[in-house]
């Protein structure tokens, strides 16, 4: 990790945050990749690896549920968590904020509805 | 450009009933100053008309150019990124690169003369930033960082915004529109013209009443004083690593006084009352200071070093048909996270120029709200500062403080408030409401009676056996 960089550094294989905890923040990769996998009844199952400006975790800052799946570094990465209050604070005086994550949010449900057609036996 | 006719049934404010002045596709507007507040406002002006498929022609003018070291590159400051404005980029999608940031801060260490406690960050984690605004201090040797407020500018052009190189020297209204002229070039006309040239620049002069086509009056200002410490990243590392430090010292007409860690310099600010060499000598005499620099270091002669002014009122009414202020030239934060403050009301007015119109009276509802709620926070940050300065003053409330936070860090778990009071205040990571509001808490106040108590109880001292 650089003098400059913002953020926590994490080993490769290091967990995040584990699937079932609860959360009160999101978090945005700064720097190397980032697994997401999701312990299913099968095992686990791999869903995105993502990197540099890409957040994940951004459910809690919605909702109470606890993790819906657990994040890992792939290689050494830096992570930087934002603050459930902070964020909120901020989309309440100004709700532009949130537009980026609401965007993200729909590209993914767009790219989860692709898979799941693309899952069902033709009629 | 265009004059809207006000739609039956929509809200009409009284003294606008002629029109809504909005910008749309081709409209020209003017960003006068290339610090933090005009690179924020281009950025998020662009993306958000974008964002409507408004198409628009953006000049930014920026007298300093951000590639020279020394003062005639920088924007003067202590360079602290706050925790909240790091976090609030993140979410924006602004990245702030290792080559930006000289050294992220995960601690504050506090000292006094009654003792020195160390406050880390809740989450344990850099989320604080330390910058030079320039390309560094006068003298520098090697160039290993970028400016922040050059990498800022540079996402503003990259958004569209093009950037003039320049000083704007001359406004001029024609027909209700801004003209802009900078030395040798021909007079341009805008829609809009946003001015963020700060308090620190003799253009403010240009809208002072009776000039502009407001009631604009520029905010009330005080000195402060800033010099560049060389000490090299070993000894940083050694001295100082992830931590800032800031100092609580009952000096004569001392107020606030920091040391910053960066790359391989240390940035020294000093808020308080005629700052003269004096004040600088009596800092760096005390016991504290020399304890947190290395012994052989001689001192702050021939470093880098001026004297800015730093926004302590706000301004009234920045706002005008087609006029905006942002950042330090309209309404900012007191004392703490001015870039911070920057950013939000160079957001504020970017979304009311897109979405609302940039007429007085749009401003008015939806610009102005921004700037308000900085105004109202400072106004309880000056109560902050002010028993801040009583406990300055106060040698037994120092060692009460000390002792409950000394208490707070030494058991994990425990609700820290006392810790969290002074990194609100010190970092400026939250509104000045907030931090209020915690020390007004029961248990906060009992514990901190418990520990002025035990702070300064005489203590009798282990009897020795030689
Ligand atoms: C001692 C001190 C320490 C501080 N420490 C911190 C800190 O650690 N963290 C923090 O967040 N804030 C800090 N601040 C506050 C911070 O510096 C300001 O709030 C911030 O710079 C405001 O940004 P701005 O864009 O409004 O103004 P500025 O940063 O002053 O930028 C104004 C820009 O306009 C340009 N300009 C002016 N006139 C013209 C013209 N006529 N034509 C073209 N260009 C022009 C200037 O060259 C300049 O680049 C500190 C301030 C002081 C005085």
């Amino acid at each position: 990790m650089s003098a400059g960089s913002l953020g926590k550094t994490y080993r490769p294989g290091e967990v995040i945050v584990h699937q079932g905890d609860t959360g009160d923040c999101m978090y945005v990769v700064q720097d190397g990749q980032v697994e997401v996998v999701q312990e299913q009844g099968s095992g686990p199952v791999r869903l995105a690896v993502i990197g540099p400006g890409d957040f994940f975790g951004e459910m809690a800052l919605f909702e109470r549920e606890v993790r819906s799946a657990t994040v890992r570094a792939v290689d050494e990465a830096t992570v930087l968590t934002v603050d459930k209050k902070t964020f909120l604070r901020r989309v309440h005086a100004d709700p532009s904020l949130a537009y980026r994550l609401v965007q993200t949010m729909s590209q993914r449900l767009r790219k989860l509805n692709t898979e799941f057609a693309q899952r069902q036996p033709p009629p | 450009m265009s004059t809207i006719p006000v739609q039956a049934g929509e809200e009409t404010p009284a003294e606008c009933t002629a029109g809504r002045l909005e910008l749309e596709d081709g409209s020209r507007v003017g960003v006068m100053g290339g610090g933090p507040a005009g690179s924020f406002f281009s950025y998020f002006l662009l993306d958000l008309a974008a964002r409507v498929g408004t198409r628009l022609e953006l000049d930014l003018y920026e007298s300093k150019d951000y590639s020279v070291p020394g003062p005639a590159g920088c924007n003067m400051c202590g360079g602290i990124i706050s925790e909240s404005l790091v976090q609030t980029l993140a979410a924006e999608g602004i990245r702030l690169p290792p080559t930006v940031i000289t050294r992220g801060i995960d601690a504050y260490v506090l000292h006094m003369d009654v003792g020195t406690v160390r406050l880390e960050t809740p989450r344990l984690e850099m989320r604080i930033g330390a910058v030079h605004r320039g390309a560094g201090p006068r003298g520098l040797q090697a160039a290993d960082w970028q400016s922040f407020d050059g990498y800022l500018l540079e996402l503003a052009a990259q958004k569209g915004a093009r950037v003039v190189r320049g000083r704007v020297e001359d406004v001029e209204w024609q027909a209700g529109r801004p003209q802009l002229r900078v030395r040798n070039g021909a007079s341009q006309g805008y829609d809009l013209l946003a001015v963020a040239c700060g308090v620190n620049s003799a253009s403010i002069k240009l809208f002072e009443a009776g000039k502009g086509n407001g009631s604009y009056r520029p905010p009330a200002t005080a000195k402060t004083y800033i010099s560049e410490l060389h000490l090299g990243r070993e000894r940083i590392a050694q001295y100082f690593g992830h931590a800032m430090h800031v100092f609580l010292l009952n000096i004569p007409r001392l107020e606030f006084a920091a040391l910053i860690p960066k790359g391989d310099y240390v940035t020294f600010c000093l808020l308080g009352q005629n700052i003269d060499e004096d004040l600088v000598r009596a800092f760096f005499g005390a016991a504290p200071v020399r304890a947190c620099l290395p012994p052989d270091w001689s001192g702050p002669k021939e470093s880098c070093h001026c004297s800015p002014r730093i926004n302590v009122g706000g301004a009234s009414e920045p706002y005008a048909d087609r006029l905006v202020f942002l950042g330090d030239c309209g309404v900012s934060r007191l004392y703490k996270d001015g870039i911070g403050a920057a950013y939000r009301t160079a957001k504020a007015a970017a979304v009311t120029a897109v979405f609302q119109g940039i007429g007085r009276e749009d401003f008015r509802r939806h610009f102005w709200p921004a700037c308000r709620s900085l105004a109202r926070d400072n106004r309880l940050g000056r109560l902050v500062f002010a028993v801040t300065r009583l406990i300055q003053k106060w040698r037994f409330a120092r060692r009460g403080v000390l002792d409950m936070v000394r208490r707070e860090q030494a058991h994990a778990g425990r609700v820290r408030r006392m810790s969290e009071v002074l990194w609100n205040t010190f970092t400026g990571s939250a509104p000045y409401g907030e931090i209020l509001l915690g020390t007004m808490h029961p248990a906060y106040i009992g514990r901190l009676i418990g520990s002025t108590l035990a702070g300064n109880w005489p203590r009798r001292e282990p009897a020795r056996k030689d």
